[in-house]
This record gives C-alpha cells, sequence and structure tokens, in this order.
C-alpha cells in the first residue's frame, strides 16, 4: 500500500515535469491548470474542512495580483506613468531588474493578503453560514468595484505587467519559467496542507466545521485557528495571483484580478466536484473541470457563460457529492472505512 | 442634499419591494436568492420590450408580474425544489448558477447595451426649482406602496396567504395539517419573481437597465432584510429609504464611480458590525 502510493505520488511529479515537453503546445494551458488546482485547494480550507463557505477567496487572489505587478514596476519605474501609458510600454525592464522585482513581489504579493486575512479575520471569520458566505462575497466584488475606481492601479482599464526583459531568451522559455513556478507553488501547496490536514490543526479544522460551539466548548479557542486557516489559504491564493498576472501580462480589476463570477465561482465549483472536505477532491476536480471547461468551450462559442451557470447548477444540485465523495460510497474499503457486510445487504434488501 | 435626500428616498421604496420579496422567501423557504437581482433585470426588459413594441412602459407594472410569475414558478420547478430542504449554502451556489445563466441570456437577448425606456411623464419643481424630482420616480414610489400594502392584505386575508405564513411557521406542522407546501413554496417564489417583476419595470422607466447590473439589486436586497430583520415589515420600508438615501450620498460625495462599490462595502459593515453586537450578547452567557 505504500509503494503504491509513493509510485502514483512519482508517476504524478514525473508527469508535472515532463509536461511541458510532452506537449509544448498546450504549456499555458497546463500551467493555468495548476493555478486553478491552487485555488481550489485553498478554498478547500474554508469550504471543505472549516466549513466556511467563503466567495471572497478571490480577494487575495486580486491584492496578490496587484501587489506583484505593482513592487514589479515601482521598484524600477514611477507607477503612475507606466499605467497612465497604458498598453504603450515606454519603460523597459533588465533582465536583472525584471528577476529581482519579481522575487520581492512575489514575496510581498504572499505577505500582503496573509496580513489583509489577518485584519479582517477576526470581525468577518466571527460570521456563521450564510452571512458570512454573503458577506464574503460582498468583500470580493467591492474590492474589484474599488480597484476600478483607483486610478494609481489603472482604474478600470486596468495596468499591464511588465513584459519578458528582451536579451535572455523567447517566449517558449518564458512559458516554461512561469509554467515551472506554477507547478512548484502547486507542489508546495499540495504538501503543505496534506501535513497541515495530518496534524492537530487538521483535526480542529474539522472539528469547527462539524461543530463549531462544541469545540469552543472543548477548550479550543477556534477564532484563532479560523484565522489561521484563511492566512494559510491568503498566503498561497497571494503568490498564485502575483504568478497569474504576470502570465497573462495584463490585470484587469473586474475580469482578471477580482474575477468573481469567473474564478471566484470556479474555485467553489471545482472543489464541490471534486468532492469537498478531501484532499485529492480539489485536485481532481481543478483538473477534471478545466479539461472540460478547454475542451467543450469551443463548442458553445459565446455561450459559454450559459453553459457555465448551467453546470453550476447542474453540479451543486445533482451532484453535490462531487466525484471522491462518489467514489467513498462506491468503494468505502479503499477510504479506511469498515463496512459490515451484512449491514450492506440488509440495505440493499430494504429498497 | 435636500434633492439626495429625496432621489435617496423614492429610490428606497423600490429596494424595499425587492427586500419584501427577498424576506417573504427568505421566511418561508429558507433559501437566499442571489439571482433576485436578475429576476428585478428581467422584467424591467420585459417593460422595454413592450416600451420598443410601441406600447406604453408604465404598462409594464401589469404585464410583467405576470409574466415573471411564471417564471418563477417555473424555475421553482426546475430547480429550487431541489434545494428548499438543504443547506443554505447550496441554495446559495444554486442561484448563483441560475443568475450567471439569465444573466448571459438577457445579454444575447437583448444586447449589452445600458437601455431606458421612455415614459415621457415631466418633471415636478420643488422649492423654487431648487429640487428636481422626475414625475416617473413619483409614479414607481407609488406604485411600489400600493403593490406592497395589496401584497399585505392578500397575505393577511386570503387563503393561500394563510397557507404562505402557515408554512413560514412551522412547514412541517403545515402539512400535517392539510397543506400542500410544495404547492405553497412555487407559488412563493413566483409572487416573489412578480414582486421582481414590478419593481424590474418601474427600473425601467425611472433608471437604466443593463444585464450585468443584477447582483447589486439582490445584494441592496439582502442587506435590507437583516438590518429590519425577517417579518418585520415597517423594518424594511426604513432600512430600505436609509439605504437609497445612502447611496445617493455616496454618490454624491465620493464619485459615481465608487457607488456600487459602497454599497458592498456597506454591508461587509453592517455583517460584522451585526456580528460584534451578537458577540457582546454571547458574552453575558458566560
Amino acid at each position: 500500500m505504500k509503494g503504491n502510493k509513493l509510485i502514483i505520488y512519482g508517476l504524478l511529479l514525473a508527469f508535472g515535469l515532463a509536461a511541458p515537453f510532452i506537449f509544448p503546445a498546450y504549456k499555458l494551458q497546463i500551467s493555468f491548470m495548476w493555478i486553478l488546482v491552487i485555488l481550489a485547494l485553498t478554498w478547500d480550507v474554508q469550504g471543505g474542512q472549516m466549513g466556511y463557505n467563503s466567495f471572497g477567496n478571490i480577494l487575495f487572489f486580486g491584492i496578490g495580483m496587484y501587489i506583484c505587478a505593482g513592487i514589479q514596476i515601482g521598484m524600477f519605474f514611477p507607477l503612475a506613468e507606466w499605467t497612465s501609458s497604458g498598453g504603450e510600454k515606454t519603460f523597459l525592464h533588465t533582465p536583472s531588474q525584471y528577476f529581482q522585482g519579481f522575487f520581492v513581489g512575489l514575496v510581498l504579493a504572499s505577505i500582503v493578503p496573509a496580513i489583509v486575512a489577518a485584519l479582517i479575520g477576526y470581525g468577518i471569520l466571527g460570521l456563521r453560514g450564510h452571512y458570512f458566505a454573503i458577506c464574503t462575497l460582498g468583500l470580493g466584488i467591492a474590492a474589484g468595484e474599488i480597484a476600478g475606481g483607483i486610478e494609481l492601479i489603472g482604474a478600470g482599464q486596468g495596468m499591464t505587467a511588465p513584459p519578458w526583459p528582451k536579451g535572455i531568451g523567447d517566449t517558449e522559455l518564458r512559458s516554461e519559467f512561469f509554467y515551472f513556478l506554477c507547478f512548484i507553488l502547486m507542489v508546495v501547496t499540495f504538501i503543505f496542507l496534506k501535513w497541515a490536514y495530518q496534524t492537530r490543526f487538521g483535526l480542529i479544522l474539522n472539528a469547527i466545521r462539524d461543530n463549531e460551539d462544541k469545540a469552543e466548548a472543548m477548550g479550543i479557542y477556534t477564532m484563532r485557528y479560523k484565522i489561521i486557516g484563511w492566512i494559510v489559504s491568503a498566503f498561497f491564493l497571494g503568490i498564485a495571483g502575483g504568478l497569474m498576472g504576470n502570465m497573462v501580462g495584463y490585470i484587469e480589476p473586474t475580469e482578471i484580478a477580482f474575477a468573481g463570477a469567473t474564478y471566484g465561482v470556479f474555485m467553489v465549483l471545482m472543489a464541490i466536484l471534486g468532492g469537498k472536505g478531501t484532499l485529492w477532491g480539489p485536485v481532481i476536480g481543478a483538473v477534471a473541470f478545466h479539461i472540460f471547461k478547454e475542451g467543450f468551450w469551443t463548442f458553445f462559442l459565446g455561450w459559454q457563460y450559459v453553459a457555465l451557470g448551467a453546470l453550476i447548477v447542474v453540479i451543486v444540485v445533482f451532484f453535490p457529492e462531487g466525484i471522491m465523495g462518489w467514489l467513498r460510497e462506491k468503494y468505502p474499503e479503499k477510504f479506511g472505512e469498515i463496512v459490515d457486510e451484512a449491514d450492506r445487504k440488509a440495505q440493499v434488501e430494504l429498497k | 442634499m435636500v434633492q439626495a435626500s429625496l432621489d435617496g428616498i423614492l429610490l428606497g421604496v423600490l429596494f424595499a419591494l425587492i427586500a419584501y420579496g427577498m424576506a417573504l422567501q427568505w421566511g418561508v423557504m429558507n433559501i437566499i436568492n442571489i439571482a433576485q437581482g436578475e429576476l428585478v433585470i428581467m422584467g424591467g426588459y420585459i417593460a422595454y420590450f413592450m416600451y420598443t413594441a410601441g406600447i406604453h412602459p408604465a404598462l409594464g407594472i401589469i404585464v410583467s408580474p405576470i409574466i415573471m410569475y411564471f417564471v418563477g414558478w417555473f424555475l421553482y420547478k426546475t430547480v429550487i425544489y431541489k434545494v428548499v430542504d438543504r443547506d443554505l449554502f447550496i441554495s446559495i451556489l444554486a442561484t448563483f448558477g441560475i443568475s450567471i445563466l439569465t444573466q448571459q441570456l438577457m445579454n444575447f437577448i437583448f444586447g449589452a447595451d445600458v437601455v431606458v425606456a421612455q415614459s415621457n411623464f415631466g418633471t415636478t419643481m420643488l422649492f423654487d426649482n431648487s429640487v428636481t424630482l422626475p414625475n416617473a420616480k413619483i409614479f414607481s414610489a407609488l406604485v411600489s406602496i400600493i403593490f406592497a400594502i395589496a401584497l399585505v392584505m392578500y397575505m393577511k386575508k386570503s387563503r393561500l396567504g394563510r397557507a404562505i405564513r402557515a408554512t413560514a411557521q412551522n412547514s412541517r406542522a403545515a402539512k400535517i395539517l392539510g397543506v400542500d407546501t410544495e404547492k405553497v413554496y412555487a407559488a412563493t417564489f413566483g409572487i416573489n419573481a412578480a414582486l421582481c417583476g414590478v419593481a424590474g419595470s418601474l427600473i425601467a422607466i425611472t433608471f437604466t437597465l443593463h444585464p450585468y447590473v443584477g447582483l447589486p439589486y439582490t445584494v441592496r436586497s439582502f442587506m435590507i432584510v437583516i438590518v429590519a430583520g425577517l417579518g418585520n415589515l415597517p423594518g424594511v420600508a426604513l432600512s430600505g429609504m436609509g439605504l437609497g438615501v445612502f447611496e445617493e450620498f455616496a454618490d454624491y460625495i465620493l464619485g459615481t464611480e465608487f457607488r456600487i462599490g459602497s454599497v458592498f462595502m456597506l454591508l461587509v459593515f453592517i455583517l460584522v458590525y451585526r456580528r460584534f453586537k451578537l458577540s457582546r450578547k454571547r458574552e453575558y452567557l458566560k
């Protein structure tokens, strides 16, 4: 069993490392897929493990995106002139400037959202159930609207992220660079969460999900753990946002950065599709969703969002347990559950 | 200032009408309908459609609730009946899906342009012409009040209204006593959609319509309901007007680009304030 698992992990890792060379044409697509996996994994910390269904985690994604690009530009050039010049790039980064800026940008893009999460966490995580859901929904949309009103970061028109510096390789190298960054971030997130779910922290999150009042009565200071959970999500989402902003190269407040109607919903949908509350669920859900989306989007030309709305309704209403939940029901032995054969037979007879 | 306050109050009456529908279905079916705003906009497009066909758009307040009632009934029979007894999050996400779906469908059918149905009602000047009030706004506020009163009377007197109130109090007991709760739920959702239709057709003649502005209406009505509390009708009317005034002032002071943003921020603030207020109550119990 143990050996089998190692082989599976090894194969997946090898696939991830080799993918850009096997499918060179789909490099960017697979990088997006890893980003989506990160979104689903970090959403599941709240939605699946903790039972707090957040619609506003996109907030940290967008903050990370703006912070990263803003730092990258602001470290070397005046930011206001950059954004006002719009698409015409009057300033060019040298390679060393680009990578320095990128590194500092990513570090800050992870720290600032984490701080924001800690600051607003005490107020917002005290809300329960649907109040929390609607409040976070409002938060995400408010962030997009406010970012759309700030001139410094390009207001409604958005801003461009710094272009890949000239002189160190072509766009192929660029997409490989971002591919591996996304992949590494995905692996780190996955391993971190796998470890975290095995510790006391994971148990406490599940206790909060199952019965928060009881958990509190048992002497767990639940608010602290809820905030830590949110900080973890915000940390990884911030980096993912920074990467995404650079990968796309163009940051727009409501369509890309604080895209509540697309990525903000995708992350919820992917986690539910895969099966929320499991470690592998979000990963499987994100991969399945991305393949479905990219494979079938072209058939619905212009009707994508109609299809998306229908998909949400179908998945949520008719398939709420997700793929992992379905597997679990079908093969409970594989999930370490003890099955009483006699009991199972009795249930079948009842039907 | 006077201008903004009066505008806000007239706008707030409309919000209160939408919020009343929200409170109704929340109380009866225990679901939160994110597609509320889209139903409003859909009702507005019905009035706009009549306007383009050459009929006076004000007649939309009669036609669009009838159509919207069946839209709501259809939505209930296809999707909502599956989510009524489930946890709230499922209903939020499912109606969010409906909201995206209808948004995009309206975008295809009516185009992404901002449209307005001209009512040619003229304007009223007050206080030596320092305050201008379009008659359409006054008309819409009056119609909202009439519809709200009619609905309250209907809920009090009619058989279906009594069944709806019984289901809201205790759906299980109502079922045992012979109320067909399925029918009540469908009727509630339909009535809610019809209210949205009235509000939408009023918005079509007083403000502008656009396929993507539905969500702010949902958030506004949610906000009004939580501020007023479920089943508190005067509270709904008051907080609706308060929200309208707040919005006009935010528009006036911060600028139009922050208007929607300020509505959403207000939502966050209200919820967080409510949480601290409630947690103080919890500390007493300690």
